[in-house]
């Protein structure tokens, strides 16, 4: 906290905004809708954090970041010091600044927040974060002498590159293990270029290899190497290969052209950049009418996707109301500004199609809220009687994904629970010695920062069973 | 990078590339398939191991040059390289322990029965080859099944081996009995007609499908497949299923769903805007 304001003043200081690209032009476009915070705006907004002895927003972040630490470094212009101390909490601050669902977590539980609006945690952690990426030679990683021991990582999602970095920075010589062409899981094939630009994912990926952390690509574990044999190799593992197997509504016509997995639907036009068709080679069906079925992030990015890339109309189809559905505020908000169409209380039946099979509608009941279920929310059930159809020629199924078997399968002796996660101790550590596991493939779909947290935490509990642990003779069956 | 160490043409438009890829050519399994993507912008596309030699670190891939992903490989010449090979994915194929085997292969599938046959014969099975193509020219692989058992070639025009489809051969060999498996690689139209000569006679058989994909890791759903009415992805679960389930029809309707995608591909390719062609 400056010296600048007294707390009567700093209380005055009305929250920031964030300014945006305009809504009917972004929608039409591929760049980043938030276009960051002016160094000024960002010192301000700083200041209005009240420096509470006992801060809240702290308990509130999933990985604990010393919120008002960073922040009254920031409100001093120590932008230095500031990113030094995010970063030793939160690697990846760029990324998170982006994606957290702050008004869930930081945010809600900010002092200030109980009267008018809380300190914008997640615009300074962006902004904190993106000085970080332009400013590499003043928050230098700093790396212990080299260990001797080796370390694998499987998966270069934000879990798998937490765990990378924080192992390479104790002096672990580290290999990153990664199913696809490029590096970032969900950061790069599920998270679209205007929500999270590929640009800073590249960049985290690229102070990791200069720390010393080698990732090799094009390279599933499982089939290319089982988990056994990168135990032949390596001192310690960490499994952090996420839950990418999609779900489908399992209804009648799902199999007509034009109906997508989000997953197959975003990772086309991320990862294969399908926009850019014919000067990319990877096409993807450009509906005129899109109606994408769920109400989270990763429907909101499908939804908004579609119209980027010429829908005349694109729908979210939920089966609750606004208030339950489970994205990130922000993007519903967005969405909205967009001109996403929003079908509430809608469930549906069916995917209509014509004699070559190609999607025509989407036929749905109308749902009414009933009793709360297991998750707190109120079920929905079906009003008899009221089924319609959404005139629609492709279809988005973004219901949710479930653990992938394809590794676990070939690794029985890894405990799994009965939706086939990965069961870990609180050390993370799975059912194999020396074999850890965090993120989506242990706790089922959850989010970015939560992952990245059983990244830090298992390379910590790596670091310690590594103390004692024996030494390998290797066999040099991994060539890496 | 992996680099091509030898090109070869097969046929008109078949073309066979050995490329460097040393785990894969020690690990590989009958029936598994890498995922290739050439360059950055790239599409990814399912290749079936054709053949590999662990001790040179070479696989086999066999490309059919139909649209423009596939010919931009097959302009590839030894020396340049491949940014990415993703494998060995997919099942290994279920080789049977004991009795006869009959391999059918159509086109390009010919190159997918090879490694079956190879995996067959290292099994001590006796296997009997049914391979076919339009005419003399679009037979391939045959020398190299030769060398694992008796080989049958059947031309559409009679210009090499006996006239006729590859079923009508495959109708006379089931019909003299004594054949416990049967596998079958080619175009969809010729994996049912042999599935439906051996469904009647009970004879098993495989067959391996080609649905689109995009990782070949289960993430995307996209080669999902249905087979005894359940959805399958042929990437994690197949690519090879039990023909007698296998709902054809399905699996021929969604390959048709870039159709018109291809089309615009090849024609900015033939303008002159092929990925090889601007390196
Ligand atoms: C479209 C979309 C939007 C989202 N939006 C948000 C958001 O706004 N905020 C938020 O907090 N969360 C969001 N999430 C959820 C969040 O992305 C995930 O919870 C998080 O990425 C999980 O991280 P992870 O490291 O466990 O796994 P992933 O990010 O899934 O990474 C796993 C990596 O492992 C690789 N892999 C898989 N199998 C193998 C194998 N056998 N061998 C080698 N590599 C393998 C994969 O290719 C992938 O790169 C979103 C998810 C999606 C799909
Ligand atoms: S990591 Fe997420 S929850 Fe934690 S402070 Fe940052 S934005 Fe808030
Ligand atoms: S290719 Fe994506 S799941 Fe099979």
């Amino acid at each position: 906290m400056s010296e600048k304001y007294t707390t009567r003043e700093r209380l005055k200081i009305d929250r920031q905004k964030m300014s945006e690209q305009d809504p009917q032009v972004r929608n039409a476009n591929f760049a980043e809708v938030n276009l960051g915070l002016q160094e000024k705006v960002a010192l301000l907004e700083a200041e209005r954090c009240l420096q509470c002895r006992d801060p809240k927003c702290v308990s509130g972040c999933p990985v604990m970041v010393n919120i008002p630490r960073f922040l009254d470094l920031l409100s001093e212009g120590n932008l230095a010091g500031a990113a030094q101390s995010l970063l030793s909490d939160n690697a990846l601050p760029s990324v998170t600044g982006r994606v957290c669902p702050q008004e869930t977590q930081c945010e809600i539980e900010c002092i200030r927040g109980h009267k008018g609006l809380p300190v914008a945690v997640g615009y300074l952690e962006r902004y904190v974060g993106d000085w970080a990426q332009g400013h590499r030679d003043q928050v230098p990683m700093q790396v212990a002498p080299a260990t001797g021991r080796r370390v694998a990582v499987v998966g270069a999602g934000p879990g798998g590159l937490t765990a990378a970095g924080e192992l390479a920075r104790r002096g672990h010589e580290v290999t990153v293990f990664e199913a696809l062409h490029k590096p970032g899981g969900v950061l790069v094939y599920g998270i679209p270029e205007f929500r999270l630009p590929k640009k800073i994912v590249e960049d985290e990926v690229s102070r990791l290899e200069q720390a010393g952390v080698k990732i090799v690509c094009n390279t599933v574990i499982g089939r290319t190497y089982t988990i056994q044999e990168l135990r032949a190799e390596f001192d310690a593992i960490f499994i952090a290969n996420g839950a990418g197997l999609p779900v489908f509504m399992n209804v009648p016509g799902e199999n007509f052209k034009g109906v997508y997995s989000a997953n197959e639907y975003l990772t086309r036009v991320n990862l294969m950049s399908a926009y850019q068709f014919p000067r990319a080679d990877t096409p993807v069906l450009l509906g005129r009418r899109v109606a994408t079925v769920g109400g989270g992030n990763v429907a909101m990015d499908s939804a908004r996707t579609a119209k980027r890339i010429g829908a005349e109309a694109s729908m979210i189809v939920y089966r609750r109301t606004r208030k339950e559905m489970p994205a990130r505020a922000e993007e519903i908000h967005h969405a909205e500004q967009e001109g996403i169409e929003f079908e509430f209380l809608v469930a549906p039946v069916e995917v209509v199609g014509n004699e070559k099979r190609w999607v025509t509608g989407l036929k749905c009941v109308r749902m009414k809220l009933g009793e709360p279920d297991a998750s707190g929310r109120a079920r929905p059930e079906i009003i008899p009687g009221s089924e319609f159809v959404i005139p629609c020629d492709v279809v988005v199924v973004a219901i949710g994904t479930r653990a992938n078997p394809l590794l676990t399968a070939t690794c029985p002796e890894l405990k799994l629970n009965k939706w086939g996660n990965i069961v870990v101790d609180e050390q993370g550590m799975t059912s194999l010695p020396g074999v850890f596991a965090g993120g989506d493939i242990v706790r089922g779909a959850a989010t970015v920062i939560l992952a990245m947290g059983d990244g830090k935490r298992a390379a910590a509990a790596m670091d310690e069973y590594l103390k004692t642990a024996p030494r390998l003779s290797r066999s040099a069956a991994v060539a890496v | 990078m992996h680099e091509i160490i030898a090109k070869q043409g097969l046929s008109p438009n078949v073309t066979r590339l050995d490329v460097k890829a040393p785990r894969i050519a020690q690990i590989r399994q009958p029936g598994q398939f890498v995922i290739v993507h050439l360059a950055e912008g790239a599409e990814r596309i399912p290749l079936t191991i054709a053949d590999a030699d662990p001790e040179r670190g070479t696989i086999a891939l066999v490309i059919q040059a139909v649209g423009k992903s596939t010919r931009d490989l097959v302009a590839l010449e030894p020396g340049q390289a491949i940014a990415g090979i993703a494998g060995p994915l997919g099942k290994p194929t279920e080789l049977i322990e004991k009795g006869r085997a009959l391999c059918v292969g159509g086109g390009v599938g010919t190159a997918v029965v090879h490694p079956i046959a190879q995996g067959l014969k290292r099994r001590g099975i006796p296997v009997h080859s049914i391979i076919g193509g339009r005419s003399r020219e679009w037979v391939i692989f045959e020398p190299e099944l030769r060398q694992l058992g008796e080989v049958t070639v059947c031309t559409d025009d009679g210009s090499y081996g006996r006239k006729g489809f590859v079923t009508d051969a495959a109708r006379e060999l089931l019909a003299a009995g004594g054949i416990d498996m049967v596998y079958a690689v080619g175009p969809v139209p010729m994996m049912r007609a042999v599935v439906n000569l051996t469904r009647p006679l009970g004879v098993p058989t495989i067959v391996s499908l080609n649905p689109v994909m995009v990782d070949g890791t289960g993430m995307c759903g996209g080669c999902r497949v249905t087979v005894g009415g359940q959805t399958l992805f042929a990437c994690v679960d197949g690519p090879e299923f039990d023909g007698h389930h296998v709902d054809f029809d399905g699996l021929m309707d969604r390959l048709g769903t870039y159709r018109e995608f291809e089309q615009r591909a090849s024609q900015a390719c033939e303008a002159g805007q092929c990925r090889v062609g601007l390196h």
